[in-house]
Protein backbone atom coordinates (compact mmCIF):
# COMPACT_ATOMS: atom_id res chain seq x y z
CA UNK A 1 0.00 0.00 0.00
CA UNK A 2 0.71 2.95 -0.89
CA UNK A 3 -0.27 5.22 1.90
CA UNK A 4 0.15 4.82 5.96
CA UNK A 5 -3.31 5.82 7.03
CA UNK A 6 -6.01 7.12 6.04
CA UNK A 7 -5.77 10.93 6.17
CA UNK A 8 -2.87 10.44 3.48
CA UNK A 9 -4.73 9.20 1.48
CA UNK A 10 -7.48 11.14 1.26
CA UNK A 11 -4.34 13.93 1.33
CA UNK A 12 -3.06 12.41 -1.72
CA UNK A 13 0.62 14.14 -1.02
CA UNK A 14 -1.05 17.68 -1.16
CA UNK A 15 -2.68 16.64 -3.99
CA UNK A 16 -6.38 15.88 -2.78
CA UNK A 17 -8.08 18.73 -4.17
CA UNK A 18 -7.12 18.10 -8.18
CA UNK A 19 -7.25 14.46 -7.60
CA UNK A 20 -10.51 13.97 -5.85
CA UNK A 21 -12.09 16.79 -8.17
CA UNK A 22 -11.19 14.72 -10.95
CA UNK A 23 -12.35 11.03 -9.84
CA UNK A 24 -15.17 13.32 -8.27
CA UNK A 25 -16.57 14.79 -11.50
CA UNK A 26 -15.84 11.18 -13.99
CA UNK A 27 -18.42 9.75 -11.71
CA UNK A 28 -21.02 12.41 -11.77
CA UNK A 29 -20.55 12.45 -15.37
CA UNK A 30 -20.93 8.73 -15.47
CA UNK A 31 -23.85 8.90 -12.91
CA UNK A 32 -25.47 11.41 -15.43
CA UNK A 33 -24.88 9.60 -18.29
CA UNK A 34 -26.62 6.27 -16.82
CA UNK A 35 -29.60 8.86 -15.40
CA UNK A 36 -29.97 10.18 -18.75
CA UNK A 37 -30.49 6.47 -19.81
CA UNK A 38 -33.24 5.85 -17.40
CA UNK A 39 -35.18 8.82 -18.61
CA UNK A 40 -34.88 7.62 -22.22
CA UNK A 41 -36.40 4.32 -20.99
CA UNK A 42 -39.11 5.93 -19.02
CA UNK A 43 -39.75 8.63 -22.28
CA UNK A 44 -40.21 5.09 -24.33
CA UNK A 45 -42.42 3.69 -21.61
CA UNK A 46 -44.73 6.81 -21.93
CA UNK A 47 -44.53 7.16 -25.66
CA UNK A 48 -45.74 3.56 -26.49
CA UNK A 49 -48.23 3.74 -23.86
CA UNK A 50 -49.77 7.07 -25.40
CA UNK A 51 -49.71 5.17 -29.33
CA UNK A 52 -51.37 1.89 -27.81
CA UNK A 53 -54.11 4.22 -26.17
CA UNK A 54 -54.63 6.27 -29.42
CA UNK A 55 -54.76 2.63 -31.02
CA UNK A 56 -57.44 1.69 -29.13
CA UNK A 57 -59.48 4.81 -29.34
CA UNK A 58 -59.14 4.59 -32.53
CA UNK A 59 -60.26 0.64 -33.02
CA UNK A 60 -63.25 1.80 -30.60
CA UNK A 61 -64.46 4.35 -33.17
CA UNK A 62 -63.90 2.37 -36.01
CA UNK A 63 -65.96 -0.71 -34.14
CA UNK A 64 -68.62 2.19 -33.19
CA UNK A 65 -68.75 3.01 -37.28
CA UNK A 66 -69.61 -0.26 -38.15
CA UNK A 67 -72.55 -0.79 -35.38
CA UNK A 68 -73.71 2.56 -36.54
CA UNK A 69 -74.15 1.33 -39.76
CA UNK B 1 -21.10 -4.75 -55.30
CA UNK B 2 -24.18 -3.45 -56.17
CA UNK B 3 -22.65 -0.54 -58.90
CA UNK B 4 -24.99 1.72 -56.65
CA UNK B 5 -23.04 1.18 -53.36
CA UNK B 6 -20.01 1.28 -55.01
CA UNK B 7 -20.51 4.72 -56.43
CA UNK B 8 -21.58 5.42 -52.93
CA UNK B 9 -18.24 4.19 -51.21
CA UNK B 10 -16.04 5.79 -53.66
CA UNK B 11 -17.80 9.44 -53.23
CA UNK B 12 -17.67 8.92 -49.31
CA UNK B 13 -14.35 8.01 -49.35
CA UNK B 14 -13.45 10.33 -51.49
CA UNK B 15 -14.89 13.11 -49.65
CA UNK B 16 -13.13 11.88 -46.11
CA UNK B 17 -9.56 11.82 -48.44
CA UNK B 18 -10.60 15.49 -49.60
CA UNK B 19 -11.22 16.65 -46.15
CA UNK B 20 -8.13 15.41 -45.11
CA UNK B 21 -5.91 16.74 -47.86
CA UNK B 22 -7.42 19.85 -47.06
CA UNK B 23 -6.62 19.12 -43.30
CA UNK B 24 -3.06 18.67 -44.19
CA UNK B 25 -2.27 22.06 -46.01
CA UNK B 26 -4.42 23.64 -43.29
CA UNK B 27 -2.04 22.61 -40.79
CA UNK B 28 1.18 22.83 -42.77
CA UNK B 29 0.80 26.27 -43.41
CA UNK B 30 -1.07 27.42 -39.96
CA UNK B 31 2.65 24.76 -39.00
CA UNK B 32 4.36 27.62 -37.08
CA UNK B 33 1.25 28.94 -35.36
CA UNK B 34 0.14 26.01 -34.03
CA UNK B 35 3.15 25.63 -32.51
CA UNK B 36 3.39 26.34 -28.95
CA UNK B 37 6.45 27.80 -28.02
CA UNK B 38 9.45 29.02 -29.72
CA UNK B 39 12.62 26.98 -28.91
CA UNK B 40 16.02 28.92 -27.99
CA UNK B 41 17.27 27.39 -31.35
CA UNK B 42 14.22 28.71 -33.30
CA UNK B 43 15.01 32.03 -31.71
CA UNK B 44 18.11 32.22 -32.10
CA UNK B 45 18.94 30.68 -35.47
CA UNK B 46 15.32 30.37 -36.64
CA UNK B 47 13.83 31.69 -39.68
CA UNK B 48 11.31 33.91 -38.26
CA UNK B 49 13.30 35.20 -35.53
CA UNK B 50 11.46 36.97 -32.66
CA UNK B 51 11.61 41.04 -32.27
CA UNK B 52 12.73 42.47 -28.93
CA UNK B 53 9.58 43.93 -26.90
CA UNK B 54 7.51 40.80 -28.55
CA UNK B 55 5.48 38.74 -26.45
CA UNK B 56 6.26 35.50 -26.80
CA UNK B 57 6.63 31.71 -25.39
CA UNK B 58 9.95 29.85 -25.11
CA UNK B 59 10.26 26.23 -24.01
CA UNK B 60 13.21 24.04 -23.31
CA UNK B 61 15.25 22.24 -20.34
CA UNK B 62 15.88 24.31 -17.62
CA UNK B 63 20.20 24.60 -17.48
CA UNK B 64 21.79 22.26 -14.98
CA UNK B 65 23.00 24.73 -12.20
CA UNK B 66 21.52 27.62 -13.85
CA UNK B 67 18.83 28.22 -11.39
CA UNK B 68 19.29 30.92 -9.27
CA UNK B 69 17.01 32.31 -6.53
CA UNK B 70 16.69 34.91 -4.19
CA UNK B 71 15.70 33.14 -0.90
CA UNK B 72 13.50 36.21 -0.01
CA UNK B 73 11.47 36.69 -2.58
CA UNK B 74 10.04 35.01 -5.53
CA UNK B 75 12.35 36.09 -7.79
CA UNK B 76 14.20 33.40 -9.74
CA UNK B 77 16.21 33.17 -12.89
CA UNK B 78 17.50 30.53 -15.27
CA UNK B 79 18.42 29.35 -18.40
CA UNK B 80 16.59 27.29 -20.96
CA UNK B 81 18.43 25.27 -23.93
CA UNK B 82 17.13 22.75 -26.42
CA UNK B 83 20.08 21.87 -28.80
CA UNK B 84 22.50 24.70 -28.46
CA UNK B 85 21.72 28.31 -27.87
CA UNK B 86 20.50 29.20 -24.29
CA UNK B 87 17.80 31.98 -23.57
CA UNK B 88 18.00 33.44 -20.15
CA UNK B 89 14.39 33.83 -18.29
CA UNK B 90 13.65 35.76 -15.19
CA UNK B 91 10.35 35.12 -13.49
CA UNK B 92 9.07 36.07 -10.07
CA UNK B 93 6.04 33.78 -9.15
CA UNK B 94 5.32 30.09 -7.63
CA UNK B 95 7.16 27.47 -10.14
CA UNK B 96 5.08 24.97 -10.74
CA UNK B 97 5.63 21.99 -8.81
CA UNK B 98 7.48 19.63 -11.63
CA UNK B 99 9.79 22.23 -11.76
CA UNK B 100 13.50 21.68 -11.84
CA UNK B 101 17.01 21.24 -13.76
CA UNK B 102 17.10 19.71 -16.35
CA UNK B 103 13.31 20.07 -16.68
CA UNK B 104 11.38 21.23 -20.01
CA UNK B 105 9.22 23.91 -18.69
CA UNK B 106 7.26 26.55 -21.69
CA UNK B 107 7.82 30.61 -20.30
CA UNK B 108 5.48 33.06 -22.08
CA UNK B 109 6.99 36.59 -21.69
CA UNK B 110 8.36 39.67 -23.40
CA UNK B 111 11.61 39.46 -25.21
CA UNK B 112 14.42 41.62 -24.35
CA UNK B 113 17.47 42.86 -25.23
CA UNK B 114 20.32 39.60 -25.11
CA UNK B 115 18.45 36.80 -25.39
CA UNK B 116 16.50 37.28 -22.44
CA UNK B 117 12.62 36.77 -21.79
CA UNK B 118 11.11 38.06 -18.92
CA UNK B 119 8.38 35.92 -18.04
CA UNK B 120 5.03 36.68 -16.52
CA UNK B 121 4.25 32.65 -16.47
CA UNK B 122 6.31 29.69 -16.61
CA UNK B 123 5.09 26.16 -17.12
CA UNK B 124 6.62 22.94 -16.56
CA UNK B 125 6.32 20.29 -19.35
CA UNK B 126 6.97 16.72 -18.19
CA UNK B 127 7.75 13.32 -20.63
CA UNK B 128 6.11 10.43 -20.33
CA UNK B 129 8.35 8.69 -17.87
CA UNK B 130 6.84 7.46 -14.43
CA UNK B 131 8.66 5.93 -11.91
CA UNK B 132 8.81 5.31 -8.33
CA UNK B 133 10.66 7.61 -6.04
CA UNK B 134 12.90 4.83 -4.91
CA UNK B 135 13.62 3.74 -8.14
CA UNK B 136 14.41 6.93 -9.97
CA UNK B 137 16.69 8.11 -7.33
CA UNK B 138 18.82 4.67 -7.80
CA UNK B 139 18.90 5.37 -11.80
CA UNK B 140 19.15 8.76 -12.28
CA UNK B 141 19.92 10.27 -9.05
CA UNK B 142 17.28 12.30 -9.43
CA UNK B 143 15.17 13.35 -6.06
CA UNK B 144 12.72 15.89 -6.83
CA UNK B 145 12.32 18.56 -4.46
CA UNK B 146 9.38 20.90 -4.52
CA UNK B 147 10.82 24.20 -6.39
CA UNK B 148 8.97 26.55 -3.82
CA UNK B 149 10.27 24.83 -0.98
CA UNK B 150 13.08 26.56 1.38
CA UNK B 151 15.24 24.34 0.64
CA UNK B 152 14.98 24.90 -3.04
CA UNK B 153 18.15 26.10 -4.97
CA UNK B 154 18.95 28.45 -2.19
CA UNK B 155 21.87 26.32 -1.67
CA UNK B 156 25.20 26.65 -3.83
CA UNK B 157 24.84 24.63 -6.72
CA UNK B 158 27.13 22.08 -5.72
CA UNK B 159 24.36 20.68 -3.36
CA UNK B 160 22.40 19.36 -6.09
CA UNK B 161 18.56 20.33 -6.29
CA UNK C 1 -20.90 -8.95 -38.69
CA UNK C 2 -23.31 -6.38 -39.87
CA UNK C 3 -25.13 -9.01 -42.04
CA UNK C 4 -26.76 -10.74 -38.96
CA UNK C 5 -27.36 -7.50 -37.30
CA UNK C 6 -28.63 -6.55 -40.32
CA UNK C 7 -32.36 -6.30 -41.03
CA UNK C 8 -34.80 -4.41 -39.85
CA UNK C 9 -37.37 -6.59 -39.92
CA UNK C 10 -34.86 -8.41 -37.08
CA UNK C 11 -34.84 -5.18 -34.64
CA UNK C 12 -36.33 -7.20 -31.86
CA UNK C 13 -33.89 -10.14 -32.48
CA UNK C 14 -30.92 -7.58 -31.80
CA UNK C 15 -32.78 -6.06 -29.13
CA UNK C 16 -33.16 -9.42 -27.10
CA UNK C 17 -29.45 -10.24 -28.05
CA UNK C 18 -28.22 -6.72 -27.09
CA UNK C 19 -30.16 -7.54 -23.80
CA UNK C 20 -28.29 -10.54 -23.08
CA UNK C 21 -24.92 -9.28 -23.31
CA UNK C 22 -26.20 -6.17 -21.03
CA UNK C 23 -25.84 -7.66 -17.49
CA UNK C 24 -22.33 -9.09 -18.01
CA UNK C 25 -20.92 -6.60 -19.80
CA UNK C 26 -22.12 -3.90 -16.78
CA UNK C 27 -21.46 -6.30 -14.11
CA UNK C 28 -17.53 -7.25 -15.43
CA UNK C 29 -17.01 -3.47 -15.98
CA UNK C 30 -18.14 -2.50 -12.51
CA UNK C 31 -16.05 -5.73 -11.24
CA UNK C 32 -12.93 -4.49 -13.36
CA UNK C 33 -12.83 -0.71 -12.66
CA UNK C 34 -13.64 -1.72 -8.97
CA UNK C 35 -10.26 -3.43 -9.32
CA UNK C 36 -8.20 -0.90 -11.91
CA UNK C 37 -8.99 2.08 -9.75
CA UNK C 38 -8.92 0.68 -6.36
CA UNK C 39 -5.22 -0.61 -7.46
CA UNK C 40 -4.21 2.80 -9.11
CA UNK C 41 -5.27 4.95 -6.02
CA UNK C 42 -4.50 2.96 -3.04
CA UNK C 43 -1.87 0.33 -4.01
CA UNK C 44 0.19 2.04 -7.20
CA UNK C 45 3.73 3.76 -6.32
CA UNK C 46 3.38 7.89 -6.46
CA UNK C 47 5.48 8.99 -9.01
CA UNK C 48 8.84 10.44 -9.07
CA UNK C 49 8.20 13.86 -9.90
CA UNK C 50 4.68 14.34 -9.67
CA UNK C 51 3.88 12.89 -6.68
CA UNK C 52 0.55 11.58 -6.25
CA UNK C 53 -1.14 13.67 -8.18
CA UNK C 54 -0.32 11.31 -11.23
CA UNK C 55 -3.10 9.14 -9.78
CA UNK C 56 -5.46 11.02 -12.28
CA UNK C 57 -3.56 9.05 -15.11
CA UNK C 58 -6.05 5.84 -13.97
CA UNK C 59 -8.70 8.04 -15.56
CA UNK C 60 -7.26 10.37 -17.49
CA UNK C 61 -5.64 7.68 -20.28
CA UNK C 62 -8.73 5.45 -20.46
CA UNK C 63 -11.23 8.46 -20.77
CA UNK C 64 -9.15 9.69 -23.31
CA UNK C 65 -7.64 6.58 -25.39
CA UNK C 66 -11.67 5.29 -25.71
CA UNK C 67 -13.02 8.68 -26.83
CA UNK C 68 -10.88 7.99 -29.67
CA UNK C 69 -11.80 4.54 -30.09
CA UNK C 70 -15.49 4.99 -30.02
CA UNK C 71 -15.15 8.19 -32.36
CA UNK C 72 -13.17 5.91 -35.07
CA UNK C 73 -16.01 3.34 -34.42
CA UNK C 74 -18.89 5.48 -34.74
CA UNK C 75 -17.45 6.63 -38.11
CA UNK C 76 -16.77 3.27 -38.90
CA UNK C 77 -20.65 2.69 -38.71
CA UNK C 78 -21.27 6.01 -40.50
CA UNK C 79 -19.31 4.70 -43.80
CA UNK C 80 -21.47 1.43 -43.20
CA UNK C 81 -24.49 3.44 -42.92
CA UNK C 82 -24.00 5.81 -46.03
CA UNK C 83 -22.42 3.25 -47.94
CA UNK C 84 -24.78 0.32 -46.94
CA UNK C 85 -27.49 1.61 -45.95
CA UNK C 86 -27.74 -0.58 -42.78
CA UNK C 87 -30.51 1.14 -39.89
CA UNK C 88 -28.34 -1.08 -37.03
CA UNK C 89 -25.83 1.30 -38.26
CA UNK C 90 -27.71 4.25 -37.98
CA UNK C 91 -28.54 3.46 -34.82
CA UNK C 92 -25.15 2.53 -33.37
CA UNK C 93 -24.33 6.06 -33.99
CA UNK C 94 -26.74 7.62 -31.82
CA UNK C 95 -26.03 5.16 -29.65
CA UNK C 96 -22.26 5.82 -29.75
CA UNK C 97 -21.98 9.56 -29.91
CA UNK C 98 -23.35 10.62 -26.03
CA UNK C 99 -21.02 8.24 -24.58
CA UNK C 100 -17.75 9.31 -26.59
CA UNK C 101 -18.63 12.80 -25.66
CA UNK C 102 -18.81 11.61 -22.38
CA UNK C 103 -15.72 10.38 -22.46
CA UNK C 104 -14.25 13.19 -24.15
CA UNK C 105 -15.43 15.72 -21.61
CA UNK C 106 -14.39 13.45 -18.18
CA UNK C 107 -10.32 13.50 -20.59
CA UNK C 108 -10.62 17.23 -21.00
CA UNK C 109 -11.41 17.82 -17.34
CA UNK C 110 -9.18 15.34 -16.04
CA UNK C 111 -6.21 16.59 -17.98
CA UNK C 112 -7.17 20.43 -16.46
CA UNK C 113 -7.21 18.89 -12.78
CA UNK C 114 -3.73 17.68 -13.72
CA UNK C 115 -2.36 20.35 -15.90
CA UNK C 116 -3.11 22.46 -13.06
CA UNK C 117 -1.14 21.21 -10.25
CA UNK C 118 2.22 19.96 -12.49
CA UNK C 119 1.98 22.20 -15.77
CA UNK C 120 0.55 25.66 -13.56
CA UNK C 121 -2.24 25.95 -15.92
CA UNK C 122 -5.86 24.52 -16.32
CA UNK C 123 -5.80 24.88 -19.80
CA UNK C 124 -3.57 26.08 -22.23
CA UNK C 125 -4.73 26.13 -26.09
CA UNK C 126 -2.15 23.70 -27.46
CA UNK C 127 -2.15 21.17 -30.27
CA UNK C 128 -3.44 18.06 -28.27
CA UNK C 129 -5.48 19.79 -26.35
CA UNK C 130 -7.41 21.87 -28.78
CA UNK C 131 -7.59 18.83 -31.18
CA UNK C 132 -9.26 16.97 -28.13
CA UNK C 133 -11.39 19.99 -27.77
CA UNK C 134 -12.79 19.63 -31.48
CA UNK C 135 -13.55 16.07 -30.68
CA UNK C 136 -15.82 16.99 -28.33
CA UNK C 137 -17.77 19.47 -30.97
CA UNK C 138 -17.64 16.49 -32.97
CA UNK C 139 -19.40 14.34 -30.62
CA UNK C 140 -22.28 16.86 -30.08
CA UNK C 141 -22.48 18.11 -33.74
CA UNK C 142 -23.22 14.45 -34.82
CA UNK C 143 -25.79 14.40 -31.67
CA UNK C 144 -27.28 17.39 -32.48
CA UNK C 145 -27.35 16.46 -36.57
CA UNK C 146 -28.70 13.10 -35.86
CA UNK C 147 -32.14 14.62 -33.97
CA UNK C 148 -32.14 17.78 -36.21
CA UNK C 149 -34.66 16.50 -38.47
CA UNK C 150 -37.79 15.31 -38.58
CA UNK C 151 -37.27 12.48 -40.90
CA UNK C 152 -34.42 9.71 -38.95
CA UNK C 153 -33.42 8.90 -42.03
CA UNK C 154 -32.25 12.34 -43.21
CA UNK C 155 -30.43 13.15 -39.36
CA UNK C 156 -29.28 10.26 -39.92
CA UNK C 157 -27.60 10.71 -43.03
CA UNK C 158 -26.34 14.40 -42.01
CA UNK C 159 -25.08 13.35 -38.83
CA UNK C 160 -23.12 10.31 -40.64
CA UNK C 161 -21.42 12.66 -43.10
CA UNK C 162 -20.12 14.49 -39.99
CA UNK C 163 -19.09 12.06 -38.55
CA UNK C 164 -17.18 10.65 -41.12
CA UNK C 165 -15.36 13.94 -42.38
CA UNK C 166 -14.62 14.54 -38.10
CA UNK C 167 -12.44 11.18 -38.58
CA UNK C 168 -9.39 13.08 -40.00
CA UNK C 169 -9.42 14.99 -36.33
CA UNK C 170 -8.17 11.29 -34.87
CA UNK C 171 -5.06 11.00 -36.31
CA UNK C 172 -4.24 14.65 -35.41
CA UNK C 173 -5.24 14.45 -31.59
CA UNK C 174 -2.47 11.32 -31.54
CA UNK C 175 0.39 12.68 -33.16
CA UNK C 176 0.08 16.21 -32.46
CA UNK C 177 2.24 16.38 -29.76
CA UNK C 178 5.07 15.10 -31.95
CA UNK C 179 4.37 17.41 -34.87
CA UNK C 180 4.52 20.45 -33.19
CA UNK C 181 5.52 21.82 -30.23
CA UNK C 182 3.18 21.30 -27.18
CA UNK C 183 2.93 21.42 -23.59
CA UNK C 184 1.40 17.88 -23.18
CA UNK C 185 3.81 15.04 -23.56
CA UNK C 186 3.99 11.98 -25.89
CA UNK C 187 2.25 8.71 -25.30
CA UNK C 188 3.02 6.72 -22.46
CA UNK C 189 1.53 3.13 -23.49
CA UNK C 190 1.78 2.40 -27.55
CA UNK C 191 0.51 -0.53 -29.02
CA UNK C 192 4.08 -0.66 -30.43
CA UNK C 193 6.60 -0.37 -27.80
CA UNK C 194 7.27 -1.24 -24.14
CA UNK C 195 5.55 1.46 -21.71
CA UNK C 196 7.76 4.01 -20.40
CA UNK C 197 6.19 3.24 -16.41
CA UNK C 198 6.99 0.48 -14.19
CA UNK C 199 4.74 -3.09 -14.01
CA UNK C 200 3.27 -1.54 -11.04
CA UNK C 201 2.38 1.41 -12.21
CA UNK C 202 0.69 -0.16 -15.90
CA UNK C 203 -0.75 -3.02 -15.03
CA UNK C 204 -3.42 -1.16 -12.96
CA UNK C 205 -3.58 1.44 -15.67
CA UNK C 206 -4.72 -1.53 -18.19
CA UNK C 207 -6.99 -3.21 -15.73
CA UNK C 208 -8.56 0.47 -15.60
CA UNK C 209 -8.33 0.78 -19.57
CA UNK C 210 -10.01 -2.88 -19.94
CA UNK C 211 -12.63 -1.40 -17.41
CA UNK C 212 -13.30 1.18 -19.50
CA UNK C 213 -13.85 -0.28 -22.66
CA UNK C 214 -16.20 -2.87 -20.69
CA UNK C 215 -17.98 0.12 -19.05
CA UNK C 216 -18.04 2.01 -22.97
CA UNK C 217 -19.54 -1.12 -24.40
CA UNK C 218 -22.11 -1.16 -21.45
CA UNK C 219 -23.54 2.22 -22.16
CA UNK C 220 -23.08 1.79 -26.09
CA UNK C 221 -25.33 -1.37 -26.11
CA UNK C 222 -28.12 0.01 -23.26
CA UNK C 223 -28.30 3.19 -25.74
CA UNK C 224 -28.57 0.82 -28.86
CA UNK C 225 -31.47 -0.95 -27.27
CA UNK C 226 -33.18 2.14 -26.40
CA UNK C 227 -32.82 3.72 -29.92
CA UNK C 228 -34.17 0.05 -31.30
CA UNK C 229 -37.14 0.31 -29.06
CA UNK C 230 -37.37 4.35 -30.30
CA UNK C 231 -37.28 3.77 -34.05
CA UNK C 232 -39.38 0.52 -34.50
CA UNK C 233 -42.32 2.58 -31.08
CA UNK C 234 -45.15 1.43 -33.93
CA UNK C 235 -44.39 -1.82 -34.20
CA UNK C 236 -46.03 -4.38 -32.72
CA UNK C 237 -43.33 -6.20 -30.76
CA UNK C 238 -42.29 -3.22 -28.71
CA UNK C 239 -45.49 -2.14 -28.22
CA UNK C 240 -46.31 -5.71 -26.18
CA UNK C 241 -42.53 -4.84 -24.50
CA UNK C 242 -43.46 -1.76 -23.28
CA UNK C 243 -47.14 -1.27 -22.96
CA UNK C 244 -47.43 -5.50 -21.60
CA UNK C 245 -50.46 -7.96 -22.65
CA UNK C 246 -52.44 -5.03 -22.55
CA UNK C 247 -52.33 -5.01 -26.40
CA UNK C 248 -52.30 -8.09 -27.28
CA UNK C 249 -56.09 -7.95 -26.14
CA UNK C 250 -56.80 -6.14 -29.11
Amino acid sequence: MAFSSVTEFFAMGGYGFYVWLSYGVTAAALLALVWHGRMVRKQLHQAAQQQAQRQQRLARRQQQQQENR
Amino acid sequence: MIPRRKKRLAMVLSLVVGVGIAMTFILLALSKNVDLFYTPSQMLEGEHKPQVGQRLRVGGMVVEGSVKRDANTLEVEFLVTDTGPTVKVLYQGILPDLFREGQGIVAQGVLQEGNVVKATEVLAKHDEEYMPPELAEAMKGIKHVNPNSNEAYTKPPSGGN
Amino acid sequence: MWRWLHPYAKGEASYHLLGRWLPWLTASALLVLLIGIGWGLVFAPPDYQQGDSYRIIFIHVPSAMLSMGTYTGMAIAALVALVWQIRTAEWSIAAIAPVGAVLTFISLLTGAAWGKPMWGTWWEWDARMTSQLILLFLYLGVLALYHAFSDNRTGAKAASILALVGVVNIPIIHFSVYWWNSLHQGATITKFAKPSMPPEMYIPLFVCIFGFMLMTAAFITQRLRHEILRQELHRPWVQQLLVGAKVKEQ
